[in-house]
């Protein structure tokens, strides 16, 4: 009994077990899957525990199936279990990727025994959702063990399936397990559970017609991108002249590692300045590219300056209001905004930005020597709190709300003369100036360059997260000349780690307060 | 109006004999009610056993019809008072809440109950929240049957055999004048299935013939000297009589099974559970015949000792299955079977784990564990899981957790945003929760609260803090719900009597949320054969509150300044902040139908909808740390040169506007938009559109055309 033969296989009840998200519909593909056993000749039992879960986290469905003419046979009802057991799962459905680890954590999932079908897609977690910076979770391995946990495995991506079909994901998931075979259903027995629910039949059945090519095709994990890993960069294209000759020359200067990084900086900073600022840029990127030939003539890679192009390129095309502004006005954006949307050609809709411009925004705007003075005037401050003091919305779609920002971004040409261009200017010369020094020492750790390279990249946005970010760097910079030569990239990048490991710095001031201690 | 409808539910309530009732376990006890002739339902919300309440509430007609009486009560504890119906009347009612949680509250009463006894069958079903998905202490109702001598009732987890328990329930009370549990797990209120109805009854005494002719016997009345007596009938008269009618009806199953030196005892609610483990090791088959006599023990209190005795002598060993702890039942049977001799070993905790929840899992292994023992020749099949273990450890870093947290637009969000950016500038405050949705609060992005220590004691949790003295005076906080079940007289009436100086934060969104959406006191709309409308405001004032204000949650500034205020006041007693909006998962399913006609029928309809721009999103995400909302997730960057994600507003997004707000008040950055799609536009709108899209594209068009001469 229990664990042998196929034929006994069928004196066992069928287990299904779904793992869904709140949302997801779970309750829905449930009832299906009970209506779709009892119209067809099978006893069928469900239950859930959804406790909690319902207002947002994952939810177990545990479905279980029987003949009903064997057990008209028997006199008897078979005993149905509340828990699905492990190792005995016949069927695993789960709605998302994390989820499909969760199923096989929980041992729902066992060779020989179990269909796993999944959707390939992420709902990601408040975890991940909250990182300082990219805190998404590598699902290759789930992927990997999928493959070798389940006797089948059949996974896609679901939620685009339900988009695509204008549809639910359960709908989706319902084609999915009418085409795995794991059922002893045929099509129509699914479908016409949709058609007897009664509600959006029409999407419900093209939600599974998708699920059920999907699943037919079972093409295990093709198209799963390991979003967390870093992405290659291709070489762009140009859209003129002037950026035909910066490709021409990065062609011309620089190493082929180095050339799709810095074509797309280049390019950068020709739409965000003019065709000098991106040579100015290029000049830089060189520069480093030379010294780390001359550190080592046989340099390949030259991570130092791939990193260095990437950086400069960030921290050169910083967002100051004028860029805001320009980005906010443009067409494309309006395009992509409408889309966002999914509003219909000639349908209105109105497009309402959140600003909330500072005192020190308004400085950094200024002519640099009127900026300096206005920041360190505290009567300034007062007068211009109750302008700046609050958030202003600013209707991009009105005449006057797309002048206010058009005009803005006009200052474009006077930006090299605004006050948060020069600090910019300082910070990066700064910057690049002790990545210079470290490399051409010959006794210092080429690695500390690289770490410092990275570690700019703290220093981004605006407001708080602006100040937060460069008041780390500078500390983490200061922090690691301090420490012997060998230890400072380590140093950098612990304390790098440490920055972003919590937003009240409570981390970051204990990482620095254990090298004091050394 | 609740979370869900019931209103195909209803129907079937109203089906006759032979009928097939088909659904969840939890809705086929409504039915079983009305077969029984009850003449009273009373009960307070909360899962397992919202939806016994929920479908009650939408069966008005029907109960009508009947002459049944249904209270959605104040409380369990009010719930538990209203069974005094039954004690001087042969009246049967049935009162339901979740327990051991609301078990608690009803305590003081339903002691009173069992003293007294009942004439009336009086059944209390309750929701039974232990193990995975639970949102509570992990105890066990046991213990309230066994210290006011109540009667236990576990059915297995099959529709049919609750329904059956039901009834037996208030024949088992009835037979010796004890309330009854009817303990349901949380699985077996959510079971599907079937069942052949019967007739619904009518109570067989009116609630008006009660009250019309009443009766009074101060024998029952919990005083002395009738006190004294009580404990001596439970003790020589409902007790024996009890356990007759439980050998009589043969409530409990003796199973048989070929290899008679074995057994096991297991709890009706566990039966299920152990024969597919059973099943699985190759010790039964998919029908229950096991190896082993089975002993199903659906009435876990009073043990029956005969039964007992029966069933253990001549055996070796037996296994009992006792989920939960303290482990009473074996304490039970361990006194029972030394009393008469019988050397029969008994196997419980220790081959079991003492604590947690019995899934299969931990069936099988006990299982394994008592076969070695006894049966050492017994191998077990191998576990299909065994060749993959590594696999699945390997796993752990990939797998986040899921906790739960406030729903997409939910209108309390903005006030812990509120909250944390207050700490953010005065630093942190000793926060007190309460038992509701808000206490999510306590989970990523919020962080916040330090205790819960019940519902609607949020503020006489921090009662002790009160004359600390310093600058920070304690934060409480209290849903609408608690605030009515009794927050407002052990906490608010409680702080102005004592002088207290601390802010209570109610959470006021017209709904008990957390239970599922029921309405209360201070719901804005207007329900049926309810009261509501009586502002949260106007009670705490009624009770000597001076500061009290009512603020509109989406306001972060309002509700900021709000906060501010209350925390740097000094000496005005205690503050009461109600922070007010509407529960965003009830407001859309009142409202989504409500638009989508509108747009249907051609009438003009604004939606607000939000966005964020990839291009200027910095990756910092404080956005969500301030937030959480489900809608506001994240995507990879689509920039080469970046590569941290960029935040992402995904369609689920209802447009409460709370990540604009937020980003005006943290002085985040300027990716946030609100985007307001016109639906059915008239005719000024469309030539404004017109003219505008004219212009701006014009403009759009020629800074296109210079940014490509440049390019």
């Amino acid at each position: 009994m229990g664990t042998g033969s196929m034929e006994q296989k069928f004196e066992r009840p069928i287990t299904v077990a779904i793992l869904a998200l709140g949302g997801q519909g779970g309750g829905v593909l449930t009832k299906w899957l009970v209506d779709i056993a009892q119209s067809n000749g099978y006893l069928a039992q469900s239950t859930y525990v959804a406790g909690v879960a319902q207002r947002t986290g994952a939810t177990v469905y545990c479905v279980e199936l029987f003949p009903q003419a064997q057990a008209q046979q028997m006199g008897r009802e078979p005993v149905f279990t509340t828990y699905p057991v492990p190792g005995d799962v016949d069927l695993v459905v789960a709605g998302e990727m994390a989820e499909t680890g969760r199923a096989i954590q929980k041992g729902f999932v066992t060779p020989n025994v179990t269909t796993l079908i999944s959707s390939t897609h992420r709902v990601y977690s408040i975890t991940e959702k909250s990182a300082m910076g990219d805190g998404i979770i590598d699902q290759a391995p789930v992927m990997e063990a999928a493959r070798k946990a389940a006797r089948k495995f059949i996974a896609f991506d679901m939620a685009a399936g339900a988009d695509q079909s204008n549809s639910i994901i359960s709908a989706v998931i319902l084609g999915a397990i009418a085409a795995s075979g794991a059922l002893p259903f045929g099509r129509e027995a699914y479908e016409a559970a949709i058609r007897a629910g009664g509600r959006a039949v029409e999407s419900n059945l093209a939600g599974f017609e998708a699920g059920y090519q999907g699943g037919s095709q079972t093409v295990a994990g093709q198209g799963v991108a390991s979003i967390s890993s870093r992405k290659a960069v291709a070489m762009p294209q140009a859209e003129g002249l002037n950026g035909e000759a910066l490709l021409a020359r990065i062609r011309e200067e620089l190493p082929p590692a180095v050339q799709a990084m810095a074509a797309h900086g280049a390019l950068r900073a020709l739409e965000y300045q003019d065709v000098a600022y991106a040579g100015q840029y290029l000049d830089r990127v060189s520069e480093v590219v030379a010294l780390e030939q001359d550190r080592n003539p046989a340099e390949q890679e030259f991570s130092l300056a791939q990193e260095v192009a990437r950086q400069l390129a960030l921290q050169m095309c910083y967002e100051d209001t004028i860029r805001v502004a320009e980005i906010k006005t443009s067409g494309q954006r309006m395009q992509s905004v409408r889309q966002h949307l999914n509003v219909s050609a000639q349908q209105p809709a109105h497009v309402v930005e959140y600003f909330h411009p500072r005192f020190e925004e308004l400085c950094d705007t200024l002519p640099a020597s009127l900026g300096r003075r206005l920041l360190a005037s505290q009567r300034a401050r007062r007068w211009f709190k109750p302008l700046l003091g609050k958030g202003r919305n600013i209707t991009t779609t009105n005449l006057s709300g797309y002048l206010q920002l058009a005009l803005l971004a006009k200052l474009k040409r006077w930006r090299r003369g605004t006050y948060r261009f020069a600090t910019q200017t300082h910070l990066l010369d700064d910057w690049l100036g002790r990545i210079h020094a470290v490399i051409k020492d010959d006794g210092a750790d080429p690695d500390y360059a690289l770490a410092l390279a990275q570690c700019i990249g703290m220093v981004k946005g605006y407001g708080d997260t602006y100040e937060r970010g460069l008041e780390r760097y500078q500390k983490i910079v200061a922090a690691s000349e301090k420490v012997a030569p060998e230890q400072r990239a380590a140093t950098v990048r612990r304390l790098s780690q440490a920055a972003l490991a919590s937003e009240d710095g409570k981390v970051f001031e204990q990482g620095l307060m254990a090298m004091e201690a050394h | 109006m609740a979370e869900r409808s019931f209103k195909k539910e209803v129907e079937q309530l109203r089906i006759g004999e032979g009928e097939v009732f088909s659904g969840e376990g939890i809705l086929a006890v409504t039915k079983a009610l009305l077969q029984s002739g009850v003449a009273y339902v009373g009960g307070y919300q909360g899962a397992p056993i919202s939806h016994l309440m929920d479908v009650l509430s939408d069966a008005r007609d029907v109960l009508d019809e009947l002459g049944v009486h249904f209270e959605a009560s104040a409380s369990e504890a009010a719930a538990a008072a209203m069974a005094a119906a039954s004690v001087n009347y042969p009246l049967r009612g049935a009162v339901t809440w979740k327990s051991t949680v609301g078990t608690n509250v009803a305590s003081d009463a339903l002691a009173n109950l069992a003293s007294g006894g009942v004439k009336g069958g009086v059944v209390v079903i309750v929701g039974e929240d232990y193990g995975e998905g639970s949102s509570i202490m992990q105890e066990r109702t046991h213990a309230f049957a066994m210290k006011s001598q109540m009667w236990l009732i576990d059915p297995p987890p099959n529709v049919a055999r609750i329904v059956e328990s039901v009834e037996q329930a208030f024949e088992l009370s009835e037979a010796s004048n004890t309330p009854v549990f009817l303990q349901l797990r949380i699985r077996s209120c959510h079971v599907s299935g079937r069942f052949t109805a019967r007739d619904n009854r009518p109570p067989a005494l009116s609630l008006k013939d009660a009250t019309e002719s009443p009766q009074r016997d101060v024998d029952r009345i919990v005083l002395p000297p009738a006190s004294f007596l009580h404990e001596q009938e439970k003790i020589n008269k409902r007790w024996p009589a009890a356990v007759k009618f439980i050998r009589d009806n043969g409530l409990n199953k003796m199973l048989p099974g070929e290899q008679e030196n074995l057994g096991i005892i297991v709890p009706g609610g566990l039966y299920n559970t152990l024969i597919r483990s059973m099943e699985r090791l190759g010790l039964a088959d998919a029908f229950g015949n096991a190896r082993f006599p089975i002993y199903q023990m659906n009435v876990p209190y009073p043990v029956i000792d005969d039964e007992i005795v029966e069933f253990c002598q001549d055996k070796d060993a037996v296994l009992l299955v006792e989920e939960g702890q303290p482990n009473y039942i074996e304490q039970n049977i361990n006194t029972v079977l030394r009393q008469h001799d019988v050397s029969t070993k008994l196997i419980g905790k220790g081959t079991f784990p003492m604590a947690g929840e019995y899934t299969s899992e931990v069936l099988r292994n006990g299982l394994i564990g008592f076969m070695a023992r006894f049966e050492p020749d017994w191998v077990a099949p191998q576990d299909p899981g065994h060749a993959i273990a590594a696999l699945v450890a390997g796993l752990n870093p990939h797998v986040p957790p899921r906790p739960p947290g406030l729903c997409t637009g939910c209108p309390e969000r903005p006030v812990f945003t509120s909250l944390k950016m207050m700490q953010q500038e005065l630093g942190d405050f000793h926060i007190s929760g309460d038992i509701g949705c808000h206490l999510f609060s306590i989970l990523p992005p919020f962080n916040m609260g330090n205790t819960t220590m019940g519902y609607g004691l949020g503020t006489a949790g921090a009662s002790a803090f009160n004359s600390a003295g310093g600058s920070k005076p304690p934060i409480s906080i209290m849903g609408d719900g608690g605030f009515w079940h009794n927050g407002l007289t052990s906490g608010i009436g409680n702080a102005v009597f004592n002088k207290n100086d601390g802010l209570t934060i109610v959470i006021d969104n017209n709904y008990a949320a957390a239970t599922g959406g029921q309405d209360l006191l201070s719901g804005k709309g207007e329900v049926r054969d309810r009261s509501t409308q009586h502002p949260i405001e106007k009670a705490v004032r009624g009770i000597g509150v001076r500061w009290a204000k009512t603020v509109k949650t989406y306001d972060i500034g309002k509700m900021r300044a709000a906060l501010k205020e209350a925390v740097t006041n000094k000496g005005d007693g205690p503050k009461v902040l109600v922070a007010q909006s509407e529960c965003m998962l009830n407001r859309q399913r009142r409202e989504k139908p409500l638009v989508r006609k509108d747009i249907a029928s051609g009438k003009r309809t604004i939606q607000e909808r939000f966005g964020v721009d990839e291009q200027t999103c910095t990756g910092d995400h404080a956005c969500i740390r301030l937030s959480g909302c489900p809608s506001l997730t994240i995507k990879p960057n689509p920039d080469p040169l970046k590569t941290q994600p960029v935040s992402y507003v995904d369609n689920s997004c209802v447009g409460c506007g709370n990540c604009g707000e937020v980003a005006h008040e943290a002085v985040l950055c300027p990716s946030f938009y609100k985007g307001q799609i016109i639906y059915n536009p008239g005719g000024l709108d469309r030539f404004l559109w017109r003219l505008r899209s004219r212009f701006i594209g014009w403009m759009q068009q020629r800074a296109e055309q210079r940014r490509l001469r440049m390019a």
